[in-house]
């Protein structure tokens, strides 16, 4: 049995005087024991909002959540707001994008770690302090009993995003969802965490979803890509088959995009053109297709469906073809 | 903590000074002057030049500012020009009452403006939210007289269930040890004395208490929604912890922030409520003092007062600096 199973997940936000607005849109993936599973796009394309919907994190009152999400067998969309709450923090991890704003200013960073312990582990404060001691240590942070009594401000940003992780982590969760965990961090530092996150659930049956929108993040740690875009997955494969040959024209645009050190000098980075709109047009034909250079007259007419295709998920009426790929690209378009 | 507070008292003093000067140019610029009030009908030129010359009012500003200082900070303000008592003398009977009446407004302010903020905020755009913002326009709108005279009319002249003026029943016979009515009651163990004056505390605090209750809810109501957005609460969310909890220490501790700045304001702008609810309770503080000093241009009584309102006004904020840095880490000085 899966870790995790998402079928068919929804989130449509809805305001005041302002027409519906359709984040997430029929996602399914599934994540294994141990495996690390990469949710991958631009801003905007909602892999923020998914691991908020999996984590029961989004507004009650704006946000409409539909679809299931089975963690171990168990429908979290059913549970309770208190079976939920027992949940999180103990089953379900997460570490967050900014660090700083992600910690609480006004309170030491032990408690921030040992008021986790306490309400899952159960554990009185001074056991919990040892605990925290211990986690700190393990996450890589240097004279952990000082740091316990220190305050968020007086940490660094990868000391930050370390804290953070070993409260995601201390209640040993089997899930744990890493949203852009490096984003507002130095590239340095960059590096240093996303090695301590490959190390901690390295060996472990915690299993991680790593959402970014770093292609460079995903070659590195992750066993399964999904990208999605407008809300929708439009290519799933394994990372190796992914980065050999992409094959929907997005996900082939973004690994084109990225600077290279082995490019000639003065080539031009290759940008995917415009970005993605507010509302995402699905039901139209293709959302990507006003910023694709392979459209063709179907794309706009038919919506095209998530289909196997060689041996990965593809949501593409005219996908990449592995011949056209690497320097003979940019003469294909 | 210790260094911070010392620091703080010692740019009081320059503050004070500064106001000093001013106060006295101030004064002593307004048409007319103590001795033509003194005066009244009998007025010449002649008996006010003897009379400036008596309470020494001919001499030259700066040397009466030097002598004025000079006394100052023996404790000696001088003595009134309406009563003739000592400056000092005449404060400190109206001082207590004021200040107790102040002190329970803004309490009141204080323990139900916090709570009721916070409600509002957490039902935000719902019924008791919008109701709570309609109250607090209204709060803030009513003149505190208006308030005042409303409360006791319906309270006292027609329910008839609260005293409608003054601090104490006299026939209550309470024994005076340090002014504050409340204090002393407890202090000689005279019970019914500190619940009559509990009693009279009521309506003159309620009708303080309007405005900066008013402020104070609306200040919390916002700060709590800012708060609420805020990433660490979402943190504190991701770690299941139970919803009291994370409202404590992760919501209202940082909410309050803006709140402490908040009630350090309002209890600097709370004496300017004291003296009109202080004529509308006839409660015998400094209201009455200020006024009729400022009818007869009674210098040295102003002085003193206008000093003494701005001193406790540093030291009220003093006391929300240091609150503010016993909230919040990052405003610690090391």
């Amino acid at each position: 049995m899966a870790l995790l199973e998402v079928r068919d997940l929804s989130v449509v936000f809805s305001r005041k005087g302002q027409s519906p607005f359709s984040a997430v849109d029929g996602v399914s993936f599934s994540v294994q024991p141990g495996q690390t599973v990469g949710l991958v796009g631009e801003s905007g394309c909602g892999k923020s909002v998914t691991s908020l919907a999996i984590m029961g994190l989004l507004p009650r009152r704006s946000a409409r959540v539909g679809g299931s999400v089975a963690f171990e067998g168990t429908e979290l969309f059913s549970l309770s707001d208190k079976e939920m709450r027992d949940r999180r923090g103990k089953d379900l991890g997460m570490v967050f994008q900014d660090p700083l704003s992600s910690l609480n200013p006004v309170v030491p960073i032990g408690l921030q770690v040992t008021e986790v312990l306490e309400r899952h582990r159960g554990m009185a404060r001074k056991q919990a302090r040892a605990e925290a001691t211990e986690l700190l240590n393990k996450v890589g942070i240097p004279d952990p009993t000082r740091r316990l009594s220190e305050y968020p401000h007086q940490l660094s940003g990868g000391m930050r995003q370390r804290a953070l992780i070993a409260i995601a982590l201390a209640c040993r969760p089997r899930l744990l969802i890493a949203d852009e965990p490096t984003t507002a961090l130095d590239v340095t530092i960059q590096a240093q965490i996303l090695s301590l996150l490959k190390e901690l659930v390295a060996g472990t049956e915690t299993a991680l979803i790593m959402i970014t929108h770093d292609l460079g993040v995903v070659a590195g740690l992750c066993d399964e890509v999904n990208v999605l875009y407008g809300g929708r997955i439009v290519e799933r494969a394994e990372r190796h088959e992914l980065f050999a040959a992409p094959r929907h024209p997005y996900t082939h645009g973004l690994l084109d995009s990225i600077p290279r050190l082995d490019a000639a000098r003065g080539e031009k980075l290759s940008p995917i053109r415009g970005s993605v709109a507010d509302n995402i047009p699905w039901d139209g034909g293709c959302a990507f297709a006003p910023r694709c250079p392979n459209a063709l007259r179907t794309c706009v007419e038919v919506t095209p469906e998530l289909e196997w295709h060689e041996g990965r998920l593809l949501r593409c009426h005219n996908p990449v073809q592995p011949a056209a790929l690497g320097v003979g690209s940019k003469e294909a378009r | 903590m210790l260094r911070f507070v010392a620091r703080r008292l010692l740019q009081a003093i320059p503050t004070l000074i500064i106001l000093s000067i001013l106060i006295f140019a101030w004064l002593r610029s307004l048409p007319g002057g103590p001795a033509q009030a003194l005066l009244g009908d009998k007025w010449t030129p002649e008996k006010e030049a003897q009379l400036n010359a008596t309470l020494g009012f001919d001499q030259p500003i700066w040397l009466q500012y030097l002598k004025f200082l000079g006394r100052a900070i023996t404790g000696d303000f001088g003595n009134s020009s309406v009563s003739g008592l000592p400056v000092l003398q005449e404060i400190g009977q109206g001082f207590a009452a004021t200040i107790e009446l102040s002190f329970f407004a803004i309490v009141i302010a204080i323990v139900l403006g916090i709570p009721l903020g916070y409600l509002a905020a957490r039902f935000h755009g719902r019924l008791l939210d919008n109701l709570t913002v309609i109250g607090t326009l209204v709060g803030v709108a009513v003149p505190v007289f208006f308030l005042g005279a409303l409360l006791k009319f319906v309270f006292a002249d027609e329910l008839g269930i609260l005293p409608p003026s003054g601090r104490q029943d006299v026939t209550i016979n309470a024994t005076t040890v340090t002014g504050f009515a409340t204090v002393d009651g407890l202090l000689t163990r005279e019970f019914d004395a500190t619940w009559d004056a509990l009693l009279h505390l009521i309506l003159p605090s309620i009708a303080l208490a309007s405005i900066p209750m008013a402020v104070i809810v609306r200040i919390t109501r916002a700060s709590v929604l800012d708060v609420l957005d805020e990433d660490f609460v979402r943190t504190a969310e991701s770690k299941g912890l139970t919803t009291q909890v994370i409202r404590r220490r992760h919501v209202l501790r940082n909410a309050l922030l803006p709140v402490s700045t908040t009630i350090g304001l309002q209890t600097g702008l709370l004496l300017a409520g004291a003296v009109l609810t202080e004529k509308v309770f006839n409660w015998g503080g400094l209201g009455s003092l200020l006024a009729e000093g400022i009818e007869r241009k009674d210098y040295p009584r102003l002085q003193a007062l206008i000093l003494l309102a701005a001193s406790v006004y540093v030291l009220v904020n003093l006391l929300v600096d240091v609150s503010y840095a016993i909230i919040d880490p990052r405003v610690r000085v090391s």
